[in-house]
């Protein structure tokens, strides 16, 4: 006979079950979310390198970026970072990222700021005298349920100055 | 009042489970379905999940305590007398031993 117990475990499992499918349905309705976010990074000042063995880079950057269309009824926090690319003769691919953020609200997502880098530039060598070097702003669209997405637009042509200051 | 009736004193009958369960299921769905959709077109998640769990709560209230509803064709149990006209089968000797049977 179908006592007490036995009915409570059958509805806690079927609701937490139907509670999964939900999520899962949650998830998959970001799919019909199409992204079209744009990014310019206005003007980036240098400020001074400083020769300590290896070249570091001190530099002011102008961040506007308009990432509203990343949010979805499904997204907890969107976590944005910009790197710096280049190439070594030792290394094909040198990635530092300079600043971050997370925003957690869809009006935040639109933003324009100016601020010297957060993390140092410092290269493993010193390579980075008149370097060629992209810009690249990352974002991953953390959600409440289900997959991560990630995505990135790179900004060509930035180069650093040929002598120290 | 000397003694308090508990859910353990009422019963459900065959009927009246079948029909907690096919309730139980219908209600869940139905709840789950209406949260999604609301939560969806109102785009808060939050809606969503406590639409649903105001759900289960209420199907829980509804579907597993024992009541009276469930039970509208009680079980008729055999009198006390019919059970001395079948007495039970009593267990054969050689289940209670514990020693090997001998081999003849």
């Amino acid at each position: 006979m179908h006592s007490f117990g036995y009915r409570a475990n059958a509805l806690f499992t079927f609701a937490v079950t139907i509670l999964g499918f939900m999520c899962a349905l949650a998830s998959f309705t970001d799919s019909f979310n199409s992204p079209s976010p744009s990014v310019q990074v206005l003007k980036v000042n240098w400020f001074q390198k400083q020769p300590n063995g290896n070249d570091e880079v001190s530099m002011t950057l102008n961040i506007s970026a308009d990432l509203q269309s990343l949010f979805t009824w499904n997204t907890k926090q969107v976590f944005v970072f910009l790197a710096a690319e280049y190439v070594t003769p030792k290394h094909v691919l040198n990635q530092i990222s300079l600043w971050d953020a997370i925003i957690q609200e869809k009006e935040n997502a639109k933003f324009t700021i100016t601020t010297s880098n957060k993390y140092r530039f410092i290269d493993q060598g010193s390579n980075l005298r008149g370097k060629e070097f992209n810009l690249t702003l990352h974002w991953h669209v953390m959600p409440k349920t289900g997959k991560m997405l990630a995505d990135k637009v790179v900004l060509p042509g930035y180069r650093l100055p040929a002598e120290y200051r | 009042m000397t003694s308090i009736c508990s859910f353990e004193d009422f019963y459900m009958d065959w009927q009246g489970q079948s029909l907690a369960e096919k309730l139980m299921q219908i209600m869940l769905l139905g709840f789950a379905v209406i949260a999604f959709g609301t939560g969806y077109l109102t785009a808060s998640f939050q809606t969503m999940i406590l639409i649903y769990a105001v759900g289960v709560v209420l199907t829980t209230l509804v579907t597993v305590p024992n009541w009276p509803v469930f039970n509208r064709h009680p079980l008729k149990w055999l009198d006390p007398s019919e059970v001395e006209k079948h007495p039970k089968p009593q267990p054969s000797s050689n289940v209670n031993s514990k020693k090997k049977p001998i081999k003849k």
